[in-house]
């Protein structure tokens, strides 16, 4: 039953090292916007990818020609990259909406489906196996079909697999059937994943305990001990492999089978993580088998090791249990001495480290920086000079809960400083949108006022122009040349005209030849506009061809003013109230974030200070079982030797028997008795001495 | 052997208190159950251990909570950003900047510099997770600012190296012409080797 426990527990934990998978990878970029919240998300930092991700999304559904905006080739990628980043940000519910809300009808297969395999991972991270099965089913086999699909002109956009889609999905769907309890089901898809090289060592791991669980127990454990012998160069296989040897060895212990375990146990590297455990095991093996010499070899190892590790707590009362054993009574009580030693040493910083939690010296060192840059930051705890506790508590530190915690507690406080810098940005936005009202509002009117005047003529132009343009457009269907007549022409008109009057109202003022020079001038004039007319048609058309040129740069600046002049009021218009409601909602959230950051903070400290506070329970029973068995040891060690000096001094009397009576009988019993009465005294001596001791030591032990 | 020796395992371990008597009376111990109490003191003592305080359904209620914040700061962030963007650089006059990475693997991207009419406006240096970040195809908005209407000299430099640690820079011009709407411009680092890499510019 335990080991059916340690394995349904380790299947779980292994099951957490899945890969995070992401629906990011492989964009063909149409809109750089998108690629900046890509670069963010890459970087893992998934508050500004979000951020971002969703301003790009609101302005996108407000405006109304949405199809100008680049982001509608990258929609469908975006709406899946909500809720993909939002999982990563440790949002699950907002994540399971999003995602579910891509499984919509209008998306291709291949997006679907991707969408499909992230609310499944959403729904296994809850521990929801039932329904992360579900999710998989979801699943559709084809998505070849439709993702060339006409409508979708950016196919890579829209979700082409990658290359380990199918193999993550049966890897997911092959962890949610072991926690469902359908092992045959999971042995089968472990089975075909087992040559696929991304998991390697996982699958196995699985495999194995999928079988055991399906009560093929030879198989599962041939399984895991092919995975005991793999070889590698990569850590985070080793210690997979490390804490298989450790699960066989230790199973093999259950099974009171005593040397394969010590084979198992030995399998295990010295300087990995399960090195300890490994150790202390293989000299319980040993003792199991009575070699206590034997079990010395490695316990003694591992008493050299760190005093605050748990098997290094225990092999330090083992070592002198197995001294003892070996009847070396004396060493054994230096050693449960020694023990008792470092108990209190430990019970008394491990009382210190509970101070320093009380006293936020955790929390602050948690929230240091370098835990960002340093990956091996929990381990590096150990090395800062105020915070004792986290010598301690590293198991704990790795655990899941508390490794959710910690991030929401780092997440709260990188919330926390973001509505800092936005409540002061807002106070500098203020000010600056004053300096703009003040400059900006005198200068204003002065323009507004130019304005209007030069709009007023360029209207009239404007009109004078398409006057011009309609009467052209009229002369080619109904010449006129007249129209196009130069100034001095019409003016040599107007006086031909006005003779021709005259010699019309009053013929005898004017004389033949006067009427004849009249009529040629009137000739010349009219042949000349006539006969010139094309041309000057043509060149009328180039004239306005030009002033439309003229028009176009005019309309430009035109506009170009019209926005200069409304951004110069939109530059300090329309934002008091925005900034005022923005702000309101700002000091909501950094209050409701206070309370929720301190309660995540106790918990942290509570969770912290219960670890250390059931270590300092176990070490002090540890303290009271030392205490006993220095005295016993004492005490076996006493009677060995007093034992040692009866058997010498009897020795003695024998031989003092076996000398000749060649004195007299009286003379012989003299000395006798006179020796007996010295050899009592000189037998209890040390006894009275030691037990005098003794008695002493152990009141000053009860006394602690 | 092995029994009488888990038994006494058990003994020293959980002997209620001091006694002169030899293991015999914990012969009774069945094999199993000590070195259950072995695998389970050593291996799951610490995870049950804090269980009774601190509950999964607490655990689980705080980060709801932790949830809903994150899901308001995002909504003001979202809002604080496009104000910001709408204050600071008007479409008009806007002008952003943004560097992509197309090229070889084996090329490392140091820093990068961008003068904009004879002025630094941006300078830069990568960490290797902002290099992997453009690698991966993100784009990084080095620069945002305010021109106006016309044409703009665009000047970007880069130091990088290759996976050798040969270092090398180079540099190339461009003219950004700004017309009345947001100007976007590509700069994108690519070649065919580590050793060979150059800049190209695109207009968006």
């Amino acid at each position: 039953m335990p080991f059916r426990f340690i394995t349904f527990l380790s299947a779980l934990l292994c099951s957490l090292s899945s890969f995070a998978a992401s629906g990011l990878k492989d964009v063909e970029l149409r809109d750089l916007y998108f690629g900046e919240i890509l670069y963010y998300a890459y970087q893992d930092l998934h508050f500004d990818a979000l951020s971002r991700l969703d301003a790009e999304l609101s302005q996108y559904y407000e405006i109304d020609e949405a199809h100008l905006d680049p982001l509608h080739m990258h929609l469908g990628q975006a709406e899946f990259s909500v809720g993909d980043i939002e999982l990563q940000y440790r949002m699950n519910q907002r994540a399971g909406k999003a995602i579910q809300a891509v499984l919509g009808e209008g998306i291709d297969m291949a997006t679907r489906n991707q969408a499909a395999l992230a609310l499944a991972r959403v729904f296994y991270k809850k521990n929801d196996p039932q329904s992360t099965l579900y999710a998989l089913d979801l699943i559709r086999d084809e998505p070849e079909k439709s993702r060339y699909e006409a409508k979708y002109t950016f196919d890579v956009l829209r979700g082409k697999p990658p290359e380990t889609f199918d193999t993550d999905v049966a890897y997911l769907r092959a962890k949610a059937s072991i926690d469902t309890g359908q092992f045959g089901k999971a042995v089968e898809l472990l089975q075909s994943l087992q040559k696929e090289k991304t998991l390697q060592g996982y699958v196995q791991y699985n495999l194995g305990i999928a079988l055991i669980q399906n009560g093929r127990e030879a198989e599962g454990l041939k399984v895991l001990d092919q995975l005991g012998l793999m070889e590698t160069d990569d850590n985070g296989l080793l210690a997979l492999k490390d804490k298989t040897n450790l699960k066989l060895a230790y199973h093999y212990l259950d099974e009171a089978d005593a040397k394969r375990a010590l084979k198992y146990f030995e399998r295990v590297r010295l300087d990995g993580p399960y090195s300890n455990r490994a150790l202390l095991g293989a000299g319980w093996v040993s003792v199991a088998r009575g070699r206590y010499d034997r079990a010395l070899v490695p316990w003694s190892m591992l008493h050299e090791r760190a005093e605050t590790n748990h098997s290094v707590q225990e092999v330090i009362m083992a070592v002198p249990y197995a001294y003892a054993k070996l009847g070396a009574h004396g060493k054994a009580a230096n050693l449960y001495n020694h023990a008792m030693d470092v108990f209190a040493r430990e019970i008394g910083s491990l009382d210190e480290s509970i101070k320093s939690i009380r006293t936020g010296k955790f929390l602050a060192a948690l929230l240091d920086e370098q835990s960002d840059k340093d990956k091996n930051w929990v381990v590096n705890l150990r090395e800062l000079p105020d915070t004792p506790e986290t010598r301690y508590i590293l198991e704990l530190m790795a655990s899941h809960d508390f490794q959710e915690s910690y991030k929401n507690y780092k997440d709260l406080a990188e919330l926390r400083h973001h509505i800092d810098k936005w409540l002061a940005d807002l106070r500098v936005y203020e000010e600056m949108i004053e300096i703009r009202r003040n400059y900006q509002e005198p200068l204003l009117p002065v323009v507004e006022e130019k304005f209007k005047k030069l709009d007023a003529r360029i209207k009239l132009r404007l009109e004078q122009r398409e006057n011009i343009a309609t009467r052209l457009k009229n002369m080619l269907i109904s010449p006129r040349p007249e129209y196009l007549a130069t100034s001095a022409e019409r003016q040599a008109m107007d006086v031909i005209n006005a003779l021709k009057e005259i010699m019309v109202t009053n013929p005898a003022a004017v004389d033949e030849k006067t009427r004849q020079r009249v009529k040629r001038l009137n000739g010349v004039i009219h042949w000349q506009v006539h006969s010139e007319y094309d041309q000057r048609l043509t060149d009328a058309y180039n004239n306005l061809i030009s002033l439309d040129e003229i028009i176009k740069d005019m309309k430009i600046r035109y506009h170009s003013f019209i926005r200069t002049r409304q951004a110069a009021t939109q530059s300090y218009e329309g934002y008091t109230i925005p900034i005022r409601q923005l702000r309101t909602r700002l000091f909501a959230a950094q209050r409701k974030l206070k309370g929720v950051m301190a309660k995540q903070g106790r918990m942290i400290e509570t969770m912290a200070s219960n670890e250390l506070d059931r270590r300092r329970k176990r070490l002090e029973e540890y303290q009271i079982k030392a205490r006993f068995a220095l005295a016993e040891s004492y005490d076996r060690a006493t009677k060995a030797q007093l034992d040692a000096e009866i058997a010498k001094q009897q020795q003695a009397l024998e031989a003092e028997q076996a000398v000749p009576a060649a004195t007299e009988e009286i003379a012989e019993e003299e000395p006798k008795q006179e020796l007996e009465e010295q050899v009592e005294p000189e037998a209890d001596e040390p006894d009275q001495e030691e037990g005098g001791g003794r008695s002493s030591f152990k009141q000053q032990l009860l006394g602690q | 052997m092995l029994k009488n020796t888990l038994s006494k395992v058990h003994h020293i371990f959980n002997r209620p208190s001091y006694r002169r008597s030899s293991t015999r009376s914990y012969s009774r111990f069945r094999v199993g159950s000590a070195f259950r109490f072995l695998l389970l003191s050593l291996t799951f003592f610490s995870i049950t251990a804090y269980a009774a305080e601190v509950t999964k359904e607490q655990i689980k209620g705080l980060d709801e909570q932790v949830q809903d914040i994150k899901k308001d700061v995002l909504e003001l962030t979202s809002e604080l950003t496009r104000l910001e963007e709408k204050l600071l650089f008007p479409s008009n006059t806007q002008v952003s900047l943004f560097v992509s990475l197309a090229g070889d693997e084996g090329f490392i991207l140091d820093s990068m510099q961008i003068k904009m009419d004879n002025k630094v406006v941006a300078q830069h240096l990568y960490t290797f997770k902002e290099v992997e970040a453009l690698r991966k195809g993100g784009v990084q908005r080095i620069y945002t600012g305010n021109y106006k209407t016309g044409d703009h000299a665009l000047v970007a430099s880069f130091i990088g190296r290759t996976k050798s640690g040969t270092e090398y820079q180079r540099s190339e011009n461009f003219t950004v012409t700004k017309a009345v709407g947001p100007k976007f411009v590509e700069i994108q680092i690519t070649g065919k080797s580590a050793s060979d890499q150059t800049l190209t510019f695109k207009d968006w």
